[in-house]
């Protein structure tokens, strides 16, 4: 008799495949590669498609290897939470030791994998993202300010000047404000779901907006960070990512945003429980258009540009 | 008396892990192939290019 016969449940060690992948956040890894190509691909210098797709790749194992160290410090409070209860390791699948033997080594890989592929400037912001996102955001920021979102985002908005260093070797206004968007519609963006995932935050000990300051005060605070984002979203139009294109898309989308925040500040806890706060949801789902369609947006302008139609020329 | 070998979801489990496991190394082994034939190619082309600058130097615009 094998020990495999003695017992067939889930053992630390025999998870499967899907379980490490899991631990990568591939989800939050499908913004990561999409905004970074973005990134590479709207950078005036061209990049040889290998060399564009290795560095995209090692960004997205970045990007998720921080993940993965994410699920190994936060597994006390993933087991509270309902959102993250089916993840590996308070599943039960993978231990936490799992998690952070495969961050760590992954992220070492990734850094380096970057170097080599494209240049210093490049594997220096990858590396900065990770210390960012698991020391600064997960091990520091978020179990002590409500202000975790609002700092914290800025590890979720480096992979598009990550992806344009790796094209120029460097930092530009284009590149900066690229990743000014992503920050500033971070906060709106996760302050909408905490209001509709009430519960969570709180039965975890998470000090959201929503638990240290009130509803209400985070309903004001989504409007003023969405009035905030608004005219720098829309004033990327006018620099060299930007163009026609862009400028209708942004108008477009920012209108609609800061309709939606404002509908959002307008309600209160009473009404919001009496429609199962539709609004709240519908302003989440907006968010995630609103983010995609604006890289999309800077996508196509470097796409026409091709053609000689992009920008403003 | 013959003995079946019983495959158990703990078998299919591992087997997912190693099968995964070795399509991501195969697949890093040809990605680390490709990037150095790209770099290599590159790298020539820019080096030919200097070249070809020294040996024809464009004349200054007056």
């Amino acid at each position: 008799m094998s020990d495999a016969s003695l017992n067939t449940t889930t053992q630390d060690g025999d998870a499967g495949f899907g379980d490490f992948f899991a631990l990568l956040k591939p989800r939050v890894m499908s913004l990561v590669v999409f905004t970074a190509l973005v990134g590479l691909l709207a950078a005036p210098v061209p990049v040889n498609p290998i060399v564009a797709f290795a560095s995209i790749l090692f960004i997205a194992v970045g990007g998720g290897a921080s993940g993965a160290l994410n699920m190994w410090w936060d597994a006390d409070i993933d087991r509270i939470m309902k959102r993250t209860q089916s993840r590996p390791i308070p599943a039960g699948r993978l231990s936490e030791g799992d998690a952070l033997g495969l961050g760590a080594t992954l992220s070492v890989f990734a850094v380096v994998m970057l170097f080599l592929a494209s240049n210093i400037v490049a594997a220096g912001l990858l590396a900065f993202t990770i210390f960012f996102y698991v020391v600064i955001y997960t091990m520091w920021l978020k179990r002590w300010t409500p202000q975790n979102i609002v700092i914290g985002g800025a590890a979720g908005a480096f992979p598009p000047m990550i992806g344009w260093a790796v094209a120029t070797g460097g930092i530009s206004i284009e590149s900066v404000l690229m990743f000014t968007i992503v920050f500033m519609w971070t906060p709106p963006h996760f302050w909408a779901l905490a209001l509709f995932m009430k519960s969570d935050y709180r039965d975890a000990g998470v000090p959201m907006l929503t638990v240290t300051h009130g509803r209400t005060s985070t309903r004001k605070h989504i409007l003023v960070y969405t009035l905030l984002l608004a005219p720098i979203a829309i004033g990327t139009a006018f620099t060299s990512i930007g163009g026609p294109v862009y400028l209708a898309a942004a108008v477009v989308l920012n209108a609609l945003f800061i309709k939606g925040a404002i509908t959002i500040w307008r309600r209160d806890e009473t009404q919001a429980e009496a429609d199962g706060y539709r609004t709240e949801k519908r302003f989440f789902a907006l968010s995630l258009v609103y983010l995609f369609a604006h890289f999309l947006a800077i996508l196509a302008e470097a796409g026409l540009g091709q053609f000689g139609l992009g920008g403003w020329a | 008396m013959s003995f079946e070998k019983v495959e158990h979801a703990l078998h299919k489990r591992r087997k997912s892990r190693n099968i995964g496991l070795g399509a991501v190394l195969i697949g890093f082994v040809a990605l680390v192939f490709v990037l150095t034939i790209a770099k290599v190619v590159d790298e020539g082309d820019a080096q030919r290019a200097e070249q070809a600058l020294r040996i024809n130097p464009p004349k200054a615009s007056e």
